[in-house]
């Protein structure tokens, strides 16, 4: 049996189990309520395991370890970001969130300001996040498949975009935050065992030498001790072309470049709407307190375990094979970036088994199939069980790429919840209904809001295939922490912070993010560039920083402090109300008096 | 109970010694930790952009600064959670529950 053959049944039991899961968790709802909060009723730990496998997505698993595989030692950055991110979830956020509000990140922004204008801000910024997020995964997914099963034809991929997207659908609308939840549970569960599986085995083949793993990664990468120090990928130096010295503009940028990034990674958890309303799950502050130590015991050791995979990949797999292949085209001839047929000595085609012949010169043509190295993971799993071609080679890439993807899964369904229960709470309900409609009849505005926002991700991610994921992921965490942080914050400790505030602070972080993105690299300028310079001929990469955070999360906070202070609303009876609530849980679960 | 009423038990509860003393032992102990923390991060990340040479030196085997700063993030994030836990259950879980159920008996009359 083929390992794709093997990946789709494994991969089908894990989708039949977790269907039967969130069936079940569907027909035990009482309330209608249940859809947002699972009724409250989940374990500090249950709830640390469900958060463990809401945030670690794709860009976790698959694409630290490629980074590290690629580029060495600055992968790394991204582990260390995403995991001290969470402190300040757990000294700032979690407990407070958890007392004052019920299921929306919109129940805590509003609760002491008018109603409509907070909660329209806070949805916005809800759904803006969610689906970018949403359409990165869903990106993700379709390259997964097409590598590990072998599907390239786009058509072939669009459906299986569209599969995912229907599946996630079912999630939620049957199984609610409930069911959500422990589909969550069980993929946090299988990604840590695979992870474990894979660290001990690549350990094991180094005699659990560490220094001999590194040094095996550096030679085999070619890059020697570089590929062990930072600046391989980010904070470069940039050399001037013309004079062959390094120009101090453009690597100042680029190092600045690393500390926005390094900026958004480490503010934008907390302010990730999937991630905050997981906090409204469990019944008491103490027990989200406690779910957020879990999920940093997990995600901590997961992210430990990427040391071992990323440059157990560098120092396993060969290089060629890292990239998994390079651009052909129809009659299997490697092409280069022009579309052009490399040359090989006197031939003038070369196919990809005779690659290893071609010269330095010629393999610099080369354009690699994945250069984001999101296969890293599941190659190595295949090397570990034996390599290519044998049986438990087969069985170990079947298993990873099987739990990559309920990993995507997991996660799209955590997101589809977060925007579908935003849109209906606070905007439905709060924002055009002002407040007057029944919980029934709000949970059916969310559950058809879950099929619109899925169908809309899956359009979006089939348009969407060729944007590189790492990218939408960025603009995520850069949104999340200009827009929803600021404004969370001063929320929940600035006596003074008033309406004006809060909208001020989301919408002028949110379009302080999206702005710079579209006047950034990443749009216009390059030939990485999202409208490549070479095609379009024009630019307005009038902003030099690949990621917006640095400028963005300051403005952020900057406009919730100017909107706060050029207006004269103060809410100090509410503001003693919200204090004493998120300190003490008091009144818990009951809304506030508007 | 009116809401007006309700109004008087949330301010005279935030005006209680009570609560000013669980708002000053959670404040005096997370903003400080979070200042610290992030303090040490951007450190970290400053040192990887503009210590290059530094950061790069070996220190045993293939092992260099990078890496043991890097891990030294995982250390300092475990050490800081497992403190917040000490300080919260020690200092303030019992604090906030009795606060928390004289308010609700006060409601609720």
């Amino acid at each position: 049996m083929s390992s794709s053959t093997l990946s789709t049944i494994l991969f089908a039991l894990f989708v039949a189990f977790t269907l039967v899961l969130v069936f079940r968790a569907g027909r035990s709802t009482k309330k209608s309520s249940d859809f947002y909060d699972g009724g409250g009723s989940f374990s500090g730990f249950q709830n640390g395991l469900a958060i463990a496998g809401d945030y670690m997505s794709a860009a976790s698993f698959l694409g630290i370890a490629g980074t590290i595989a690629l580029f060495g030692y600055d992968g790394f950055l991204y582990s260390i970001g995403f995991l001290v991110a969470w402190l300040v979830a757990l000294l700032l956020i979690a407990e407070p969130l958890r007392n004052s509000g019920r299921f929306t990140m919109g129940d805590v922004l509003a609760f002491r300001m008018k109603q409509r204008p907070v909660r329209g801000a806070a949805a916005t910024s809800t759904l803006v996040v969610s689906v970018f997020y949403l359409m990165a995964q869903m990106v993700g997914a379709g390259a997964l498949v097409s590598l590990l099963l072998g599907i390239t034809d786009p058509g072939a991929k669009s459906w299986i975009i569209g599969g995912v997207g229907i599946l996630m659908i079912i999630y939620v609308t049957v199984g609610g935050m409930k069911g959500t939840t422990y589909v969550q549970i069980v993929k946090a569960f299988l990604l840590m065992i695979g992870a474990v599986l894979m660290t001990f085995m690549v350990l094991w083949t180094f005699h659990f030498n560490i220094s001999d793993l590194l040094g095996a990664a550096a030679e085999k990468s070619g890059k020697h001790a570089a590929f062990l120090e930072p600046g391989l990928k980010f904070g470069k130096e940039i050399i001037n072309p013309e004079t062959g010295l390094v120009d101090a503009g453009k690597t100042l940028i680029s190092k600045l470049d690393l500390i926005s990034l390094g900026m958004a990674l480490v503010l934008g958890t907390a302010g990730l709407p999937h991630i905050l309303i997981r906090f409204y799950t469990v019944p008491t502050a103490k027990a989200a307190r406690k779910s957020v130590n879990w999920a940093i015991g997990n995600i901590g050791a997961f992210y430990l375990m990427t040391i071992a995979l990323g440059f157990g990949a560098a120092a396993l797999l060969s290089r060629t094979n890292l990239f998994r292949g390079y651009k052909v085209d129809v009659t299997g001839c490697l092409i280069d970036a022009k579309g052009v047929a490399i040359a090989n000595g006197s031939a003038a085609c070369t196919t990809l088994e005779n690659v290893g012949t071609l010269s330095a010169d010629a393999k610099k043509l080369l354009v690699p199939v994945d250069p984001s190295g999101n296969v890293a993971a599941p190659q190595l799993a295949e090397f570990l069980g034996g390599g290519q071609g044998t049986t438990g080679g087969a069985i170990m890439l079947a298993v990873i790429g099987a739990i990559a993807f309920a990993t995507i899964l997991a996660v799209v369904a955590g997101l589809t919840l977060a925007s579908s229960s935003s849109f209906a709470h606070d905007l439905y309900a709060n924002v055009i209904k002002r407040g007057s409609v029944s919980q029934e009849k709000e949970v059916r505005v969310a559950k058809i809001s879950a099929i619109v926002i899925g169908l809309i991700a899956i359009v979006l991610a089939i348009g969407a295939q060729s944007m590189n994921v790492a990218f939408l992921v960025a603009i995520a965490f850069a949104i999340a922490a200009s827009g929803n942080l600021p404004a969370v914050l001063y929320s929940l400790f600035w006596k003074k912070f008033n309406t004006r505030g809060a909208v001020w602070a989301i919408y002028g972080g949110l379009a302080s993010a999206l702005i710079l993105l579209v006047f950034s690299p990443n749009v216009t300028g390059a030939e990485t560039s999202l409208l490549k310079l070479s095609e379009v001929g024009f630019r307005f990469d009038y902003f030099p920083l690949a990621n917006p955070g640095l400028v963005s999360i300051p403005l952020g906070f900057f406009f919730g402090w100017l909107g706060t202070v050029t207006s004269n609303e103060r809410n100090t009876q509410k503001y003693a109300e919200l204090e004493v609530r998120s300190m003490t849980g008091a009144a818990l679960g009951k809304a506030a008096v508007h | 109970m009116g809401s007006s009423e309700q109004d008087r038990v949330w301010a005279e509860t935030q005006a209680s010694p009570e609560f000013q003393d669980l708002k000053r032992k959670f404040r005096g102990f997370a903003f400080p930790l979070t200042i610290a923390f992030l303090a040490w991060y951007f450190l970290y990340v400053i040192l990887t952009a503009f210590a290059r040479a530094w950061i790069s030196t070996p220190v045993i085997g293939n092992i260099n600064i990078a890496l043991i700063l890097g891990l030294l993030q995982f250390a300092s994030t475990f050490l800081i959670m497992w403190l917040y836990e000490r300080h919260s259950s020690k200092n303030l879980d019992a604090a906030s529950e009795k606060i928390r159920d004289k308010v609700d008996k006060e409601l609720a009359k």
